[in-house]
């Protein structure tokens, strides 16, 4: 197997007149734990069935490992592993019977696992009851137990912490967390913000189908850096001291307080002329834009319903 | 082939582990036995219907008449129940996707699903016939049967015949499997393909008896369950049986044609 764990090119869904999914081009490299990052209805899963195969592309193709789920099937998905939608099971089985069922069906034969994963994913006690009595928390973790069968390089997780309490979504948190610690690649479905924040390091934001920004979180984030605030003892006079350095515009005095933008360099010019002018400062800080704002901002007049409905 | 043993191992598993198969075999295990004692409970038989009038000589009748009467609507029914359900059930409860996110192909999956369904028919029917053949014994011996031509066949004979009949029985049943798969994987819905399926089957019985339909008669599907007529004539009659074979394949390979190219080339999405 070659290429990274996931290339899409030019990938699209279209339903009719409606387009669910719109030219997503995107590359998840191998140890990302990459956030893929949307409101409801933005195509997220439509994108997620079609690197697993569940779905046809009416345009452009998927690469997983450098193998298209189209051209080589089932084949494509090894090393593969996840859950669209949360995952379903058999609920007239029990849960170690749903994962010797999965085994079964995994190459090679997973079933030496079932007693590890169930351990792992704290299910090992209620493994003889019937999934059909599990909790929605109990189905996740089971969730991640039959992925986590197939021993994968790659999984793709959509909305893994969607209805889970603040106890379960910790949890769930921390396994991704441990699994990305073991080198698996992750994919990660979410429309929580605060989680993709904590969790990955690369994310690609997607609005109405269409990916509006893909990179390192980082990056976006310090791109998103509005300026700078400036407290002082003397607003005014410092008012005058930033007018008269070089670098430092838009200066306003807004109650009390300096707004301006500026790179570091002249922030730190600014500094130092502020105390050779016997200026005390309170504060000087620099004014970033949270990620809900950024999303926020890429994905106005969201959200669109229609699309994703429609695949529903 | 180890992958499609394997998948269909777990399909029967399944299928044995909802109630809904039991309440299907149950009923045809239970049929039998009802059609005995009411036998016992009244004089005279059902002396209308092939072999009828034979019903109290040997215990060998019972199932042969039950099948007679399970043609109808009976055993389409509990096909239709496994059949029309065994792919969309999994649509709707979204394990379709759960599976075909693992590493057997859609086509293997497919065909363990196939084989599960005509597992589930061939069982319901000899366990009928073996049921009704126990209780028919139990009530009226086992001694040599009257064949359709008027002369006797040994007891043993005769229950070499009744396996055949059964084994000839399954044909036209499996075609009504293959509509029943066929529309589980193009409706999605169990409820539609269940209905649909046995509505199917009734449509074909109800054609087979309308006036003007002589000339394809033998060609329907519902004829088909007539055809082990043939082997209770004496010499047996083989025309029946072997039209039924091609007959029936028509009526199951069709479908199942459609259908597997419906399901490697569907979308499985949130049905």
């Amino acid at each position: 197997m070659s290429g990274p764990p996931i290339a899409a090119r030019g990938l699209g869904k279209r339903y009719g007149e409606i387009v669910a999914v719109d030219s997503v081009d995107l590359t998840v490299e191998p140890g990302d734990v990459f956030g893929y990052l949307g409101p409801n209805g933005a195509g997220k899963t439509t994108s997620l069935r079609m690197m697993l195969g569940l779905i046809r592309p009416t345009e452009g193709s998927v690469e997983l490992f450098g193998r298209d789920p189209l051209i080589d099937g089932a084949k494509a998905l090894d090393g593969v592993a996840g859950f669209v939608e949360g995952p379903r099971f058999y609920p007239y089985l029990s849960g170690r019977r749903n994962l010797e069922l999965l085994a079964a069906y995994d190459e090679p034969d997973s079933r030496s696992r079932i007693g590890e994963v169930l351990e792992l994913v704290d299910l090992a006690d209620r493994a003889k009851d019937r999934v059909g009595g599990y909790s929605h928390g109990m189905k996740q973790r089971l969730g991640i137990a039959s992925a986590l069968l197939r021993q994968p390089r790659l999984l793709l997780l959509d909305e893994p912490t969607t209805g889970l309490d603040p106890a379960g979504m910790r949890d769930m948190r921390d396994f991704v967390r441990r699994l990305a610690g073991e080198g698996i690649t992750v994919l990660l479905s979410s429309h929580l913000l605060g989680e993709v924040e904590e969790l990955c390091n690369r994310v690609a934001i997607v609005s109405k189908g269409a990916i509006v920004y893909e990179g390192a979180l980082a990056e976006l984030l310090a791109r998103a850096s509005t300026g700078y605030r400036l407290r002082s003892t003397e607003p005014e006079r410092a008012r005058m001291v930033c007018l008269s350095q070089q670098g430092i515009d838009g200066v306003e005095l807004v109650a009390g307080e300096l707004r301006f933008q500026a790179d570091e360099d002249a922030v730190a010019a600014l500094s130092v002329a502020l105390g050779q002018a016997r200026i005390g400062v309170t504060a000087l800080v620099p004014e970033t834009a949270s990620l809900e704002e950024l999303f926020l901002g890429l994905t106005e007049d969201e959200p669109d319903d229609d699309a994703e409905e429609a695949v529903a | 082939m180890s992958a499609v043993v394997k998948v269909y191992r777990w399909e029967m598993f399944k299928l044995f582990a909802q109630k809904r198969t039991y309440l299907g075999l149950g009923a045809a295990m239970l049929v039998p036995v009802i059609f005995v004692v009411v036998l016992l409970l009244q004089s005279g038989g059902p002396n209308d219907v092939p072999l009828g009038r034979y019903v109290r000589e040997t215990g060998l009748v019972a199932p042969f008449l039950v099948l007679f009467f399970m043609s109808i609507w009976g055993l389409p029914l509990i096909t239709a129940l496994v059949a029309g359900d065994i792919v969309a059930a999994e649509s709707h409860n979204g394990t379709l996707k759960t599976i075909l996110t693992r590493s057997r192909e859609r086509g293997q999956i497919f065909a363990a699903k196939v084989l599960a369904s005509f597992s589930y028919v061939i069982a319901v029917v000899f366990a009928m016939g073996f049921v009704g053949f126990v209780a028919g014994s139990l009530a009226f011996g086992f001694h040599p049967l009257t064949s359709l031509s008027g002369t006797k066949v040994s007891a043993w004979h005769g229950l070499v015949l009744l396996g055949a009949s059964l084994g000839v029985y399954v044909l036209p049943l499996a075609g009504v499997a293959a509509f029943g798969l066929m529309l589980s994987t193009v409706t999605r819905n169990s409820a539609a393909s269940v209905v649909g399926t046995l509505m199917f089957a009734l449509l074909m019985q109800l054609l087979g008896v309308l006036p003007g339909t002589e000339s394809f008669r033998p060609y329907l599907l519902g004829t088909q369950f007539d055809a082990w007529h043939g082997f209770l004539r004496v010499p047996a009659d083989f025309a029946p049986v072997t039209r039924a074979v091609w007959v029936c394949a028509l009526y199951t390979i069709v479908p199942l044609f459609a259908a597997y190219l419906v399901f490697l080339r569907r979308d499985v999405a949130g049905d």
